[in-house]
């Protein structure tokens, strides 16, 4: 018998079509996206039930200040015309007419990972695509008449079971690297905004300033940002503002922190991009390097006085440049920049 | 109850499972001893968990025509199609012997056309032809294999002969839904496997692979292989994800490749990568658009260039549709004889050629008791059954044959077998064909079975999926019983 003949790896092994990246990083940022808009609208319908005192006008301020945070507020003014809890989740939940409603996202990220099928496990491929059938054998409805809780709980419970599937059957490739890259930015991204809710929403008067109303209002930005727990641990005591935006912005082991995100973000993207130097070569790694020197050389007070707000539409800004940068580099035939565009 | 106690009426036409006095078929008696104690609800459990890990896993073909465009799944049914070893043995001998003449047909009609000058197939049948493409005169494929791929179907008549019903030499598909529906049914019934001996079909992917490794134009070892698709929104967009899968490819669309100086490349994050072997499930006219269709979104421009210079090898070859143009279908037995000295081991469906005399007089004169199809059409459209249509129906074609007798043929009208199939909470008799799949590389190889397809409409001849048909496990024995 002549020696059995091991054939080497074939070649295409290690390479990756520029579609096929983008597929996966727009794949693992809608669904990102999905679990975040599900948690910030559970948190705060939960919210405005537990103050049942809030009166018309507190609420619709409530759901705008979401609405501004989120960047969305147009839009909805031009769809519906007053701000309550039911037409703020409508809007930002069910309405295929925003393009970022969850169901709009999982759609999305459904339709590019059917255009990778090939490329991802069938598990990863299964609950993205039994999510994507849940959702479209129910009518907005009917998803109201079960309880929005339920489908909020669906949406995360699936985010998490993509990302564990993920993390469990996706090859540590190139891949892997655009996945985490979309995810880490949409994360990042939705932390500052999950934070900035609260700058939007004006308090009646100074005293009330570390009220009761005050102090419920930042726990839910904190289990907005799944971050309750692990900031009690943190901090241990009361609940206040500045700590609370200074453990999302500065915490160094919270994974939803900006600096924890912008930490990996930077690294993804010197794999990503290929850049091994001190000095970074692309306007993508300098402002990831800009982003990461303001998260680890600021301290909150230089935050607050420079303006809460202020900062964070900065860090947005930041991230929307490098996510953009990588998505051009990568893609190399402006060509495409059209079809980009209809995938966002 | 279970389903085979039912009454089940095998009526006058050749059943699979049941001879005309309603005995089992030998290599059929195991499942129905099997199927007679299942109950009924049980069956029905399995049928549904079938259809859900269909959906689930996205196993759908997208159906146009259809406001909502969506995706559905191929309907299944469980009972399978099982053929006898020798049976077997005859059908995969014919096919061989088939695609090997239409092989050396191809070769010949581009280069020399030795079988025109003799007079075996008339010459102005091969020049009207849509698909011969004179550009490719003496232009010499990679290895001399014109069909790498072919999905030939074969249908049986009234005495259970199969015949061949067409060749399809282009893109033919169906391939995963074969691969699909044995894992579908290894899922639903595991110990019937044990029972019977069934031969193995998961090595297509494998086979095919390895054909399209022969093809590399600078060896095989660091060959790059991708598959071509139209893009998502294709209807068989399933089965390229799913080939490309099975065989570890990238699979492209037209606007991940580029060409530069003849030589095909794909766009990665990484940079240019070259292309050696592209497996497409693009049609000839959509492949490039500066020597084709000038409007085709989903081709590559200089692609035909780089497979001119020898610096790509498609499969399947540009140019075979000639081959399986209904009209040259008719010659195949002739073009067998002629050069394999050899007799069709496969016999046709008996075929009139409107475009000649005598037979466009006998097919205007009982068009209304012939099947009229139109040259190149697939998909089970635009065709007629004579002895189902309506007046109004006929004396349409009729008008269109006697206007464009090239673009027709007639047949006499084949009673397909039918297969005990599960039809609302019954079993009863539907018409089936068979598409088995034969790939050419460095042998040409078989493999056992297939797609079985099944016209699920009462009565209906008309097996496309498109037009309301199924399908069912095809199981091939290492026996005859």
């Amino acid at each position: 018998m002549p020696p059995l003949k091991i054939p080497p790896a074939r070649p295409q092994a290690t390479v990756m079509l520029s579609r096929v990246a983008h597929s996966l990083y727009w794949m693992s940022r809608y669904i990102e996206r999905a679990e975040n808009i599900a948690r910030l609208l559970e948190v705060n319908l939960q919210f405005l039930l537990d103050f049942q005192g809030i009166d018309d006008a507190g609420v619709k301020e409530h759901w705008g200040s979401i609405l501004a945070s989120s960047g969305d507020d147009e839009l909805f003014s031009t769809l519906y015309e007053t701000a309550d809890s039911r037409t703020v989740t409508e809007f930002l939940a069910l309405d295929l007419r925003n393009p970022s409603s969850i169901l709009s996202c999982v759609f999305t990220a459904r339709e590019n990972a059917r255009m990778i099928r090939d490329q991802i496990s069938v598990e990863m491929w299964e609950t993205i695509n039994e999510l994507y059938l849940f959702l479209k054998a129910h009518n907005t409805a009917e998803i109201w008449a079960a309880g929005p809780y339920e489908f909020f709980r669906d949406i995360k419970r699936n985010s998490h079971l993509f990302q564990g599937l993920t993390d469990s059957t996706y090859p540590r490739n190139e891949g892997w690297e655009f996945i985490q890259f979309g995810k880490l930015l949409e994360r990042a991204d939705k932390t500052t905004r999950i934070l900035d809710v609260k700058y939007h929403i004006l308090l009646p008067n100074a005293t009330d300033v570390g009220g009761a109303i005050d102090t419920a209002q930042w726990q839910a930005v904190l289990r907005s940002a799944s971050a309750l727990e692990a900031y009690r641990r943190f901090y241990v005591r009361e609940i206040l503002a500045w700590k609370v935006a200074e453990f999302l912005v500065f915490s160094d082991s919270f994974p939803r922190s900006l600096h924890y995100c912008a930490v990996q973000i930077d690294d993804f993207l010197r794999r990503i991009l290929d850049e091994t130097g001190a000095r970074p070569r692309s306007e993508a790694a300098r402002a990831s390097r800009r982003l990461l020197a303001d998260l680890q050389s600021l301290t909150i007070n230089d935050v607050l006085d420079q303006g809460l707000h202020e900062f964070l539409l900065e860090a947005q800004k930041s991230l929307d440049r490098i996510g953009d940068e990588v998505v051009q580099t990568t893609m190399f035939y402006p060509a495409e920049t059209d079809t980009e565009q209809q995938q966002q | 109850m279970s389903i085979i106690s039912k009454s089940y009426d095998p009526s006058t036409f050749y059943d699979e499972m049941f001879r005309p006095g309603g005995e089992i078929r030998p290599h059929y008696r195991r499942l129905a001893e099997r199927l007679s104690t299942l109950p009924e609800t049980e069956f029905d459990q399995r049928r549904a968990a079938v259809d859900l890990a269909f959906l689930r896993r996205g196993v759908t073909f997208t159906v146009y025509n259809n406001a909502e465009g969506t995706e559905r799944i191929f309907p299944f049914d469980l009972i399978p199609r099982i053929i006898p070893a020798a049976e077997w043995r005859r059908i995969e001998a014919g096919l061989i012997q088939r695609i090997t003449a239409l092989n050396l047909f191809l070769h010949d009609l581009y280069h020399g056309q030795k079988i025109l000058k003799d007079k075996v197939v008339p010459a102005a049948q091969i020049l009207s032809a849509k698909h011969f493409r004179r550009e490719f005169m003496n232009f010499s494929v990679p290895r001399d294999i014109y069909v790498h791929i072919c999905g030939t179907d074969l249908i049986r008549d009234h005495d259970g002969n199969y015949l061949v019903l067409e060749d399809n030499l282009r893109c033919p598909s169906g391939a995963s839904y074969m691969i699909e529906n044995r894992a579908a049914m290894r899922r639903a019934f595991p110990n019937l496997f044990q029972s019977y001996s069934v031969r193995a079909i998961e090595g297509y992917a494998d086979t095919l692979l390895k054909s399209l490794l022969h093809l590399a134009p600078h060896g095989a070892d660091k060959a790059n292989v991708v598959l071509l698709t139209p893009g998502v929104y294709n209807s068989a967009y399933f089965e390229h994800t799913f080939l490309a899968r099975q065989m570890g490819i990238p699979i492209v669309e037209g606007r991940d490749l580029v060409v530069r100086d003849a030589r095909v490349f794909m766009r990665t994050t990484a940079g240019l990568v070259p292309v050696d072997v592209i497996y497409r499930r693009i049609d000839d006219d959509f492949l490039d658009p500066t020597v084709f269709r000038a409007d085709s979104q989903l081709g590559v421009p200089g692609l035909v260039a780089a497979y001119r210079a020898g610096n790509v090898a498609l499969a399947n070859s540009i140019g075979t549709g000639v081959a399986d143009d209904k009209v040259i279908y008719a010659y195949v037995p002739k073009i067998i004889r002629y050069y394999l000295d050899q007799d069709p081991i496969l016999p046709n469906v008996n075929t009139y050629l409107a475009s000649e005399t005598e037979d466009r007089k006998f097919i205007l004169a009982n068009i209304a008791k012939l099947v009229v199809k139109s040259a190149n059409e697939a998909g089970g459209y635009g065709m007629l059954i004579g002895p189902a249509a309506t007046r109004a129906e006929v004396d349409d074609f009729r008008a269109k044959v006697a206007a464009n007798p090239r673009n027709f043929i007639a047949q006499d009208p084949i009673m397909l077998s039918r297969s005990p199939t599960w039809c609302d909470r019954s079993l009863e008799g539907r018409h089936i064909d068979l598409r088995p799949y034969i790939l050419c590389g460095e042998k040409t190889i078989v493999t056992p079975g297939g797609l079985t397809r099944v016209a699920l409409r009462k009565g209906s001849l008309v097996v496309n999926s498109s037009q309301g048909g199924g399908s069912k496990d095809t199981w091939v024995l290492n026996n005859d019983d």
